[in-house]
């Protein structure tokens, strides 16, 4: 029932704002094109933190800048998607 | 000392070539000495648009190479007064052209002229370097489309990179129809999304290409839509404050009537 009033009111929707929608979306991937050093720098960052409190492998370490729908589930939205394999965790920090 | 201006999009088919030609005119017919470089090596196109395909005798190729003089390339447009065309090679390829040669090159003409356009290519590959190696200045060409606006904003972030700054915007082949149902978006839409400033908004108008079939820049035609947006865009180019026509606002009878007899609109 909900998804048909979504699909219709979709249709309502004018396709210029369909497309500003997308274009936006595409643009923050797009503009995204220094990525390597970027996402090099925040990687640094974020294990220089997490190094705080646990061992991380720092090889299999992997961030990404992909996509995901927003929480109402209405939208696709940009995401940074960090994966970090902990080794250990440090001692006496519970 | 003169103005180096690339026009460039990324995308092909936008309305860089139509808008090299009709600035160009537009300016001349402003009493300014002007020069257009076309540099897409290889799919010459702006000589035919001017209509002065059958006065090629040299190209850009033979100037950098030093066949030529840079005087005995220029094409002298008989039309307009102080209007000049550079061809491209067409038998060649891009690489016949390095930044360098180019930056030179512009570097000589703007000596003499009030204004160098250089109409680029498509692409953002050796082509659209060799285009932007001289300029001074960007004006960015794009139609009210996804992909279009897509590639024009890649174009101004690799100007800036090179060092253009604040590139400006021209929205091309606009169709206040659309805008006004919904199905195109609005010029304030693509500014909110490229966050640069305005120069002009052109129509789609096929008086474009009639004035093209015949060689003939529609900017010089009194009566054709996109003309007027071409001679406002000329005039802001050489520094008069000219408003932006709402091409897609609904009129009604009564603000018809207010401009019929002179009250200024609100
Ligand atoms: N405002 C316009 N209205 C109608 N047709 C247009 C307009 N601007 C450009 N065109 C047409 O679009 C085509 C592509 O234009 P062109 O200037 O060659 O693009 P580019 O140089 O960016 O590849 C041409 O056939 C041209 O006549
Ligand atoms: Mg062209």
């Amino acid at each position: 029932m909900m998804d048909l009033l979504k699909l219709l009111m979709r249709k309502k929707e004018n396709s210029k704002d369909i497309a500003k929608e997308r274009l936006k979306l595409v643009l923050i991937h797009d503009r995204s094109t220094f990525s390597p050093q970027f996402l090099e720098m925040v990687k640094g960052e974020i294990i220089k933190v997490i190094q705080k409190y646990m061992e991380v492998d720092e090889e299999l370490l992997d961030i990404q800048l992909t996509k995901t729908t927003s929480d109402d589930g209405e939208r696709v939205i940009p995401a940074l998607v960090a994966n970090i394999p902990i080794r250990s965790m440090k001692q006496g920090i519970r | 000392m003169g103005e180096v201006i690339v026009i460039t999009s990324g995308k092909g088919g936008v309305g860089k070539t139509t808008t090299t030609a009709n600035l160009g005119t537009g300016l001349a017919l402003q009493g300014k000495k002007t020069v257009l470089i076309d540099t897409d090596i290889g799919l010459r196109n702006l000589d035919v648009v001017m209509g002065l395909e059958n006065r090629i005798v040299y190209d850009l190729v033979d100037v950098v190479e030093g066949t030529c003089r840079v005087k005995q390339a220029l094409i002298k447009d008989k039309r307009f007064d102080g209007l000049y065309l550079l061809p491209a090679a067409q038998t060649r390829d891009k690489n016949a052209v390095s930044p360098a040669q180019m930056e030179k090159l512009c570097a000589e003409l703007k000596e003499e002229f009030d204004f160098v356009l250089i109409d680029c290519p498509a692409g953002i590959e050796q082509g659209f370097k060799n285009a932007i190696a001289g300029a001074d200045k960007a004006y960015v060409v794009t139609t009210p489309e996804v992909s279009a606006v897509r590639d024009a904003d890649r174009i101004i972030g690799l100007l800036e990179a090179n060092d253009i700054r604040n590139p400006k915007l021209i929205v091309n082949r606009l169709r206040p129809d659309m805008v006004r149902r919904g199905d195109m978006m609005t010029i304030d839409d693509i500014l909110d999304i490229l966050a640069i400033d305005l120069l002009g908004v052109i129509p789609d108008d096929e008086n474009i290409i009639i004035s093209t079939n015949r060689g003939e820049p529609a900017v010089a035609d009194s009566k054709s839509q996109a003309g007027l947006a071409y001679r406002n865009i000329t005039r802001r180019i050489l520094g008069e404050e000219i408003p932006f026509i709402d091409l897609a606002a609904r009129h009604s009878l009564f603000t018809r009537m207010k401009k019929l007899f002179g009250f200024k609109p609100a």
